[in-house]
């Protein structure tokens, strides 16, 4: 569906305990994107934001970035979700042939709540939140459970974070450039058994923003426009006890639809580059199997192949992915951030060769309940 | 406009200050149930879900997700829209984007908010800015009052003049809103007599809050039409979220947001005479001053004719533009499904189903939100797919 194509995008380096506020985050990646776009403010005709109150420490957190994205000026919304549910809502309203133009503003100050709290806050206030789950523990439960149902080892959960963090190197934005091995994330500090520090995505601060734009402002604006070709999403049941955490079956949903909007049949041999939302390293097995890259239990021997890594057959995660910088409501919208300039040849040396399709993906809620994924294309 | 919207459906719990017979996620079943019982749908026909609430108010994050058991969202793409105390209107305009880009046929749009579950003033100040604005503790209610004391010293209006509103819309919700959270009759002097909270408003002049649900079904042109005989089409939608800073300026005497968020959905929908075109009205009144004050940004009259307006009676029901048939918000303010309920029970009106509050022949509504910071949202509904 070439009806709206990404024009624009921008980044802020993340790191920790970020000096700069909300807005002031916001307001680089919208004047930054507005650059790389070359456009300015006032060919912004809608705007979403992604803020959430429980991150932000405010309710009505969206106003903290309204005036620094530009929001006041045009018709406006926040989604409360991660970055790529912002994004789905921006291709709407492009869809809907009302506007013409979409900016979309994420950002995420995590060095000023304590995620365990915001975190246990997801789960249910009556039976679940006073056992003290948060997303590492809960996060441990799910890794256990994947480790048992498929056989996977630590050690395979391991070379995911040893591999993103090394592409981390290559990658100016990334809060957690590293050159680790195995062995250094076996024997990092237990957070909650199996999950393990170096296992674990960081802290991390930053803003991302995307442009979108309907087909004829970015024919005319935009030498190498990205299409969307494709968007899914889809949430699995709340209760952790009723689902069988090693399961996907809100991501292959979400890919399924995704897919057939984007006529993607063979994933594997379709799709050149992935991002996708790897807050703990097993994250990005499971997920790789719901995307359809590999069957199901074959996450394991997927990264044992070296079939993702930077010279493979699908590179997952050149950026780094979220185990090496993980700004909560962004970290989704710079998935699809990373795939563009994958898609646009301006990913510099984290380019992978000849990307002509990309895929993007967030997750929602506890334990991936909800997906949403996009294929981008050139 | 690629694709036309219409709603089919809507549902609502009979709203109450502390319900303590169900917990969230009862509250959105029940709504859901009812709006899809209204259209004759079941949750297999429902492609998506868009739900809001202020997070603040029940201390759930990541509502979406949470909502699944109550919504019905379990293996359905489902997303959360927060804005406010636009969130209902906001909503609202998800569901309708959600359609109007092609990309889903019927969408169940949810808002909803359990008030008893928190201190709702306190939660609402936490909006500010925690360095430079927080300590005043604002809250909603201050600086509506502030903007009465305003017009009221500019053009003349009456403590008085308010108190008809007040009566207005809480004798409509007493006599034809069986939902409704606040069912008594009072009149002028009851009002009056009422204790002040922050000068010029006093306790019957201002919203209560309420625990409660409201489920619409919007659905695309085709679907719309094998669903419901006459569905409500959604022609203009408008938002305009102004501004951050109170001290920005409000419009001391008048709404700006409201005045640009019409201009867009006016234009859109084709309305250039909105007080002989619209035949119902359902606006977003938090206190009853700004049902005085707000009529002029939607063009219903002149500026500094709203006490005109309200004292003449053609906004009582019976008269030439009913405002809120329902009881509106000064009757029942679930807050996150406040702004929906506006587009919920307009949809109704044009559909030819608010039963009791039904007004006669009604075939153009519109539907607003408030919020934020002083911000607004604001649908234009008719029964017909285009103004004739």
């Amino acid at each position: 569906m070439d009806e709206v194509a990404i024009i624009g995008v921008a980044q802020t380096r993340y790191q920790r305990d970020n000096p700069a506020s909300h807005a002031e985050m916001a307001y680089e990646v919208t004047r930054k994107a507005l650059e790389d776009a070359g456009l300015t403010i006032d060919d912004i005709d809608n705007t979403v934001t992604v803020c959430n109150d429980f991150w932000d420490g405010r309710t009505i957190s969206c106003m903290t970035i309204t005036e620094a994205t530009g929001s006041h000026k045009v018709p406006t919304t926040n989604v409360e979700g991660d970055g790529t549910y912002g994004a789905l809502m921006g291709a709407m309203r492009l869809l809907s042939g009302l506007h013409e133009v979409t900016l979309v503003v994420a950002q995420s100050k995590v060095s000023e709540g304590i995620p365990a709290v915001i975190t246990n806050a997801m789960f249910d206030p009556v039976y679940e939140r006073s056992l003290g789950l948060d997303a590492i523990n809960s996060s441990a439960l799910q890794m256990r459970r994947y480790m048992s149902k498929y056989g996977i080892t630590e050690e395979q959960c391991a070379k995911v974070s040893v591999k993103n963090h090394k592409n981390a190197k290559s990658n100016p934005y990334a809060h957690m450039p590293l050159d680790i091995t195995v062995d250094d994330v076996l024997k990092s500090r237990v957070l909650a058994d199996p999950i393990k520090l170096l296992d674990t995505s960081p802290v991390s601060d930053g803003a991302c923003a995307i442009i979108m734009a309907v087909d004829e402002v970015a024919k005319k604006r935009c030498s190498k426009p990205v299409w969307i070709r494709g968007i899914g999403h889809c949430a699995d049941a709340y209760h952790l006890g009723d689902r069988d955490l090693a399961e996907v079956d809100a991501l292959v949903s979400a890919a399924r639809r995704a897919y057939g909007m984007a006529g993607i049949q063979d994933p594997v041999r379709e799709i050149d580059v992935a991002e996708v939302y790897d807050a703990f390293s097993y994250m990005e097995l499971m997920w790789m199997e719901g995307l359809g890259f590999c069957g199901r239990g074959e996450g394991g021997a997927m990264i044992d192949s070296g079939m993702t890594g930077m010279n493979g057959a699908l590179p997952v995660n050149p950026s780094g992915g979220v185990l090496s910088a993980h700004p909560v409501q962004a970290a989704g919208l710079a998935r699809i951030a990373e795939a563009v300039l994958q898609l646009k040849g301006k990913a510099d040396a984290r380019q992978v060769e000849g990307a002509t399709v990309a895929l993007a993906h967030g997750i929602e809620g506890a334990c991936g309940q909800g997906h949403c994924v996009f294929v981008l294309g050139r | 406009m690629k694709n036309r919207v219409g709603i089919v459906g809507v549902g609502q719990t009979h709203h109450k200050s502390k319900n303590t017979d169900c917990k969230g996620q009862e509250l959105i079943s029940i709504a859901v149930k009812r709006a899809l019982e209204s259209a004759d749908l079941t949750m297999v026909d429902i492609d998506a879900i868009v739900i809001g609430n202020m997070d603040h108010f029940e201390s759930i994050n990541y509502v979406d997700m949470w909502s699944v058991d109550g919504s019905g969202g379990y293996m359905k793409p489902i997303m959360k829209v927060t804005t406010g105390g636009t969130t209902g209107s906001a909503v609202g305009h998800a569901g309708f984007y959600h359609v109007a880009s092609g990309l889903f046929d019927t969408v169940l749009a949810i808002g909803w908010e359990q008030n008893s579950e928190s201190d709702t003033t306190a939660a609402i100040s936490t909006c500010f800015d925690p360095i430079t604005e927080r300590e005043f503790c604002g809250g909603a209610i201050g600086p509506l009052a502030a903007q009465y004391t305003a017009y009221m010293s500019k053009y003349g209006a009456t403590e008085e003049d308010a108190a008809l509103v007040s009566v207005r819309d809480h004798n409509n919700a007493a006599l034809y809103n069986p939902y409704a959270h606040l069912r008594q009759t009072i009149t002028v002097e009851e009002v009056m007599k009422s204790p002040y909270i922050s000068y010029p408003m006093k306790l019957l002049d201002i919203c209560p809050r309420s625990d409660g649900a409201c489920a619409v079904i919007f659905a695309g042109e085709d679907k719309a039409k094998k669903t419901v005989e006459r569905p409500a089409w959604i022609l203009g939608v408008g938002d305009c979220h102004i501004l951050v800073h109170l001290a920005d300026g409000i419009g001391l005497a008048n709404l700006p947001s409201l005045e640009r968020a019409a201009r867009e959905a006016y234009e859109m929908a084709g309305i250039t005479d909105p007080f002989r075109q619209f035949d119902v009205a359902e606006l977003y009144v938090p206190a009853s001053t700004a049902g005085v004050t707000w009529m002029e940004a939607l063009g219903l009259c002149e500026e500094g004719e709203g006490p005109r307006l309200i004292r003449s009676g053609v906004t009582n029901m019976g008269g030439e533009l009913p405002i809120n048939p329902s009881g509106g918000v000064l009757a029942t303010n679930p807050i996150g499904a406040t702004g929906l309920l506006r587009i919920g029970e307009a949809a109704l009106q044009v559909m030819g189903k608010a039963e009791e509050k039904q007004v006669e022949g009604a075939r153009v509504a519109v539907a607003t939100g408030f919020g934020g910071c002083f911000w607004s949202d604001i649908t234009v509904l008719s029964s017909s797919t285009q103004l004739g």
